[in-house]
């Protein structure tokens, strides 16, 4: 089984030499840390800044540079900034390779819900809804199951959509998946999981075909 | 020309009960502080206030939503304010959540003239209940209309007499674009400086948007999340 960490590294291998990614708040934030060496990939904040870098050194933050988690970033080399208009014109635009975010319920029609539990928390969905509706190539980072262990992979959300049949792919603590016209396509599993557990913690309709090799991480 | 106004209390003259104010920023970054300040002490009251965030409870516009000065609120994202979350929940603010993406191009289009537009973004979720669906390129998208409001009001790191701005760092997110919407425009900087010293191949918003600009005092520019990394050696 992996941790959050271990997700973040198994999909920091999607990224490829070249690509503008976009990474949302939590486990997708982490992805940064485990770029594999002698790729060249620029970071995206929607609050308006390419080439994001990391956390500045104590005493160099500077208000006037966050990201999109309100965290104190730094610039790198090469590093662009631009208003918010421009910045989803470059989502919408499908100028950005990836984006990889954070969910409570996926459908295995690629719908994902990640913004609001009626009466319960509405924080808004920021950006979240440009960049699943316009996003070639979306990865959900997320655990499987929720804290009381129900499976977060569903046949239909439950929660209010962010959007709809968008997710192409699945990271989360038990599995790697493809999310496919006829359900949750098993890729890969964590190690030490098996293919029953995966089964047992998936709500949604789920393919097992051949034998399911174990992730490298 | 002279756009400049001698005090924040100048600035913000005309500002009604019941009206429609912009204000610029992201999270608390590149908020206009000397303004919310002395919109707190007018008592000025039922406002709409477009926004990305809503400050936090004791901070940038929440600094309003503790006086109850605000009747509704227009954003994207909300999460750093209890206060806002309770007073959403308990019905005493009305609240619009909306896509950061079509927020900001919402406000741009109502500063270029443009009545509404179409975007992919909340297709299929509750943001696009009552609204137009048309397809464009095989896929559906959903009509926004363009936001405009009373007063825009921004925060920018210098500015001239004439109304040019310039932004420093991610300060800038939805000024430029909330500057071009207002029927009038205030901007406070942090320096005021004469036409000319800025190089108008690098201004951000030109001064056509801004109708008043007063250099701001005490910024506190608070920091919502101090994230740092350590030397190793």
């Amino acid at each position: 089984m992996l941790n959050k960490e271990g997700i973040a590294k198994r999909i920091a291998q999607e990224l490829k030499d070249g690509w503008y990614v976009n990474l949302g708040i939590g486990i997708p934030t982490l992805i940064a840390n485990y770029v594999p060496d002698g790729l060249n990939v620029v970071f995206q904040s929607e609050n308006g800044i390419l080439g994001m870098g990391p956390f500045p050194f104590e005493g160099e933050e500077d208000a006037d540079l966050i990201n999109a988690g309100k965290q104190t970033i730094t610039a790198m080399p090469g590093a662009a900034i631009f208003d918010s208009a421009t910045s989803f014109a470059m989502i919408r635009g499908q100028h950005i390779q990836l984006t990889v975010l954070g969910a409570m319920e996926v459908a295995d029609n690629g719908d994902i819900a990640n913004w609001k539990i009626p009466g319960k928390m509405v924080k808004g969905m920021g950006g979240a809804m440009d960049l699943v509706a316009s996003a070639d190539n979306i990865i959900v980072a997320m655990m499987h199951t929720n804290r009381a262990g129900k499976s977060k992979l569903l046949s239909k959300c439950t929660l209010p959509l962010t959007g709809v049949n968008c997710v192409k792919k699945i990271v989360t603590n038990l599995a790697v998946l493809d999310v496919t016209p006829d359900g949750f396509k098993l890729i890969e599993r964590a190690p030490g999981v098996s293919v029953e557990e995966i089964q047992n913690a998936t709500a949604g309709r789920l393919i097992v075909e051949g034998d399911i090799p174990e992730m490298v991480v | 020309m002279n756009k400049v106004v001698g005090s924040v209390e100048l600035a913000i003259e005309g500002i009604q009960n019941g009206m429609t104010l912009m204000l610029g920023g992201f999270g608390l970054c590149g908020i206009p502080e000397n303004s919310i300040s002395a919109l707190v002490k007018s008592g000025v009251t039922g406002l709409t206030c477009i926004s990305n965030n809503a400050g936090v409870d004791d901070f940038g516009l929440g600094l309003l939503l503790q006086k109850k000065q605000i009747k509704k609120m227009i954003s994207s994202y909300v999460g750093e304010n209890d206060e806002f979350e309770r007073q959403m929940l308990s019905g005493e603010l009305e609240v619009d959540l909306i896509p950061q993406g079509s927020l900001a191009a919402r406000c741009q289009a109502g500063g270029a003239g443009v009545p509404a537009f179409f975007t992919p973004a909340g297709y299929g979720t509750e943001v696009a209940e009552g609204k137009e669906v048309r397809i464009f390129n095989g896929k559906p998208h959903i009509l926004e209309a363009a936001l405009t409001a009373d007063f825009a009001i921004v925060k920018a790191w210098k500015g001239d007499r004439f109304g040019n701005l310039i932004f420093k760092g991610t300060a800038r997110n939805f000024n430029p674009l909330m500057a071009m919407a207002g029927k009038i425009t205030i901007a406070e900087v942090e320096e005021l400086v004469e036409p000319g010293e800025l190089d108008p191949n690098f201004i951000h918003t030109p001064g056509v948007f801004v109708q008043r600009i007063f250099e701001g005092k005490n910024y506190e520019k608070r920091i919502e999340q101090r994230t740092v990394r350590t030397k190793t050696n």
